[in-house]
């Protein structure tokens, strides 16, 4: 006997899907059912730039392990990652190579800019060091700290899966736009 | 106790007879300052150079920094542009410094001294850089931590901090050598690979363009710069005691060691002694502090070639040491636990048994890395032989720290000028000879052991109580208490926060045993509550720098296990 779709997916039991009692089935919307899907299987791909990238590291280490959030396959190809965390200081020179790492990512794709370099450039008001990576990037979750603890970048996954899971898109009009000039 | 190793009277006056002696009589001087500084023009700076290096009197055979200078905001007599050189001499143990007055305001010149010290060439790029020195003769002066599209030359005095210029990714300068596709050397046809700045081996950001003759390397060059974010045009417009949350981001990686290096240039400036307590718990931090860069390094190379397990054990101990600096000072990483003149504050009461603790659960780390490890086919296929560097190399190029002792040379600034509590303990200075990749893992490993043998002599010496900081208010905070309750210390609260700490006005370049070698900061104050000029001789920069000789005949999967045990910050690096 199937439930009736509330718009969120019912927790996972698996003794109510497997073979002892209860239901065989059940049943809810798709896009939840995709959405639920992505947030618990986010890959990373690790913009380490600096500092926060040492912090990032403890995250993925054994102690903290961001794999209890679904999020530990990190990839080191833009290609293979929909997460991009952004760890560090960004400068004028590193600027664009960002960008092109994220043009490269498929769709769908969320940024977490870590540490307030990232966000805003911090304390480097400076000749060479872009203030805030949404200058060039769309972020979806910024993560405050110099450089930010572990549990502040672990709340950061787990605020971004309740945005997917509450199926905000994350979209930049600039990658769309240059998508739909160059098709294929 | 203290290290202040001045030059001792009759050292400096061979120096003097020596130059006396010498062609350059009567167009060198050489003044007794912190250091035994020598004076010359730019015409005879390359004659100065090569007889420093080759007069058996002064074997100052170790390039270690230069340093420009623009006096603009500075009147005196001084010409508005100056070079400042750091040498070391490892045969007499001596550190000097030369410093030419570059007269020409509009274009300053000075001839390059690439070919007396190869190490100078990376230093010289980053003079043109920032500062806009010409130097003829240099083989390859071009931008090297600024981008290509930059316009000015951003320490000048007269360059406004924040101003930024745009760059796109085909405004780098990509060199001639690199855009060549038909030239054949051997059996293959030679391709040009572009590693990074993005790159899963290249820890920290780092550009490595490599032209390959089927998979061995015949020609590279290395890109830096991606993470310059100017601490030192940073330092001159904050005060000196904001600047050591800028000089812990140096090295994030051993972020206690650059504040300890940084404000103990302070403090010799102001000549300032610390408390017993306070030193200790510097000495203690920095060499845990120093276990764990190790770690990361060891690890994070293992993890290259292959060995993910090694990188797990290593990250424990490091986790368990960031518990204790978190209870000492509530930060993980980049701690900002050092002041000028001690600490922010003093540590928790279970400080010693806490760090005893860990002295007990470290070695079992590394007991399991090293089974692990020092007998490994592959790890000794990949590391034993790869990445040689000979002792005439590691000091024609300027290296210091592991990669110097790897080679065979056994100079650490612990011994060869003790400070803080250093003479004190009995401990080891380990070398390998060599001077390949496994060397390096292995003066790594000993190194982290003849820390824990320096931490546990500091322990048993740790005075239970007494004060961590100077009690001289015109330099340290006032207790809190005393703020609210007393005018005085109100007064002098006041002014630090508002004016910053006085220091007088001179230079003074002080180094200590960064994790990587020799840290050294120079720095210049002209009596304000900040620096004039601040520059930090990082110690991985000449590491760097001889990278894309290091990998020359290798493979590419020589070259990222080499890059791996150079262990390069690029904080520290690009600055």
């Amino acid at each position: 006997m199937g439930k009736r779709s509330t718009g969120r997916l019912p927790a996972f039991d698996p003794r109510a899907t497997g073979g002892g009692g209860g239901s065989d089935f059940l049943t809810t919307r798709l896009e939840t059912m995709v959405a639920w899907a992505r947030k618990n299987s986010l890959w990373p791909f690790p913009f380490a730039t600096a500092c926060c990238g040492i912090e990032f590291m403890s995250v993925a280490a054994a102690h903290y392990d961001i794999s209890r959030f679904g999020s530990e396959v990190i990839r080191f190809s833009p290609r293979q990652a929909d997460l991009l965390i952004v760890a560090g200081t960004v400068t004028d020179k590193m600027a664009p190579i960002l960008r092109r790492i994220y043009d490269e990512m498929p769709e769908p794709k969320w940024v977490i800019s870590m540490g307030v370099c990232a966000s805003s450039g911090g304390f480097y008001r400076a000749y060479h060091v872009t203030q805030g990576i949404d200058e060039i990037v769309p972020v979806d979750v910024y993560v405050p700290g110099c450089p930010p603890t572990p549990e502040e970048l672990i709340h950061a996954v787990i605020q971004l899966q309740q945005k997917i899971a509450s199926g905000e898109k994350s979209r930049d009009s600039r990658s769309r736009r240059r998508a739909a000039e160059q098709p294929g | 106790m203290s290290a202040a190793v001045e030059a001792p009277a009759q050292e400096l006056e061979a120096l003097r007879e020596r130059l006396a002696a010498s062609p350059l009589a009567g167009r060198a001087r050489v003044e007794d300052r912190d250091l035994p500084t020598f004076e010359v023009g730019p015409a005879d700076w390359p004659a100065l150079a090569r007889f420093l290096r080759d007069d058996p009197g002064c074997r100052f055979d170790l390039f270690l920094d230069l340093a420009g200078v623009d006096n603009l905001k500075r009147p005196g007599s001084r010409t508005r542009f100056e070079a400042v050189a750091h040498l070391h001499s490892l045969s007499r143990n001596q550190h000097a410094r030369v410093r030419v007055s570059l007269p020409d305001a509009e274009k300053p010149s000075l001839p390059s001294v690439e070919e007396v010290w190869p190490a100078a060439n990376w230093y010289e790029r980053e003079a043109y850089d920032l500062f806009g020195i010409e130097f003829p003769g240099h083989p390859n002066l071009h931008r090297l931590l600024c981008h290509d599209a930059f316009v000015g030359h951003a320490l000048r005095k007269d360059y406004a901090p924040g101003q930024r210029w745009f760059y796109e990714e085909s405004d780098l300068r990509v060199p001639d050598w690199a855009r060549q596709t038909d030239e054949r050397a051997g059996h293959f046809e030679t391709q040009t690979l572009s590693i990074g700045p993005s790159h899963p081996a290249t820890h920290g950001i780092i550009h490595l363009l490599a032209r390959l003759d089927g998979e061995k390397i015949i020609r590279a060059e290395t890109i830096i710069g991606y993470l310059h974010r100017c601490f030192e045009k940073m330092a001159e417009t904050h005060h000196w005691s904001q600047v050591i949350p800028y000089a812990d981001r140096l090295n994030y990686v051993s972020a206690m060691v650059n504040g300890v290096g940084y404000v103990r240039t302070v403090e010799k400036m102001l000549d300032l002694e610390v408390p017993p307590r306070g030193q200790l718990v510097r000495t203690i931090l920095s060499e845990f502090t120093r276990i764990v860069d190790h770690a990361v390094c060891i690890g994070a190379n293992l993890v290259d070639i292959g060995a993910l397990t090694a990188f797990v054990y290593l990250y424990q101990p490091r986790e368990n040491f960031y518990s204790l600096m978190e209870a000492c000072c509530g930060a993980r990483l980049t701690v900002s636990y050092v002041r000028v003149g001690g600490l922010a504050i003093d540590v928790p009461e279970d400080f010693v048994p806490r760090c005893r603790g860990l002295l007990d659960s470290i070695p079992t780390f590394l007991d399991d890395v090293q089974k692990l490890v020092n007998n490994n086919r592959i790890v000794r296929d990949r590391l034993q032989g790869t990445g040689v560097v000979t002792k005439e190399q590691a000091v024609a190029w300027g290296l210091t720290g592991p990669m110097l002792r790897a080679s065979g040379v056994p100079y650490d600034v612990r011994r060869a000028r003790p400070y803080d509590f250093y003479d004190r303990f009995d401990w080891d200075v380990p070398i390998a000879t060599d001077g390949d990749n496994f060397s390096r893992y292995l003066v790594r490993m000993e190194e982290i052991r003849q820390s824990l043998k320096i931490i546990r002599q500091a322990l048993d010496i740790f005075p239970e109580n007494g004060p961590v900081n100077s009690d001289d208010w015109r330099v340290v905070l006032p207790p809190k208490d005393a703020v609210y309750h007393d005018m005085e210390s109100l007064i002098y609260h006041f002014k630090l926060v508002m004016e910053g700490i006085r220091v007088p006005a001179g230079e003074r370049y002080e180094w200590i045993e960064g994790v990587n070698g020799e840290l050294g900061f120079y720095a210049v104050s002209d009596g304000r509550g900040g620096p004039y000029r601040l520059k930090v001789r990082p110690p991985c920069f000449p590491n760097m720098a001889a990278f894309e000789k290091i990998v020359l005949g290798g493979t590419v999967s020589d070259m990222i296990a080499t890059l791996g045990t150079l262990n390069v910050i690029a904080g520290e690096l690009d600055r």
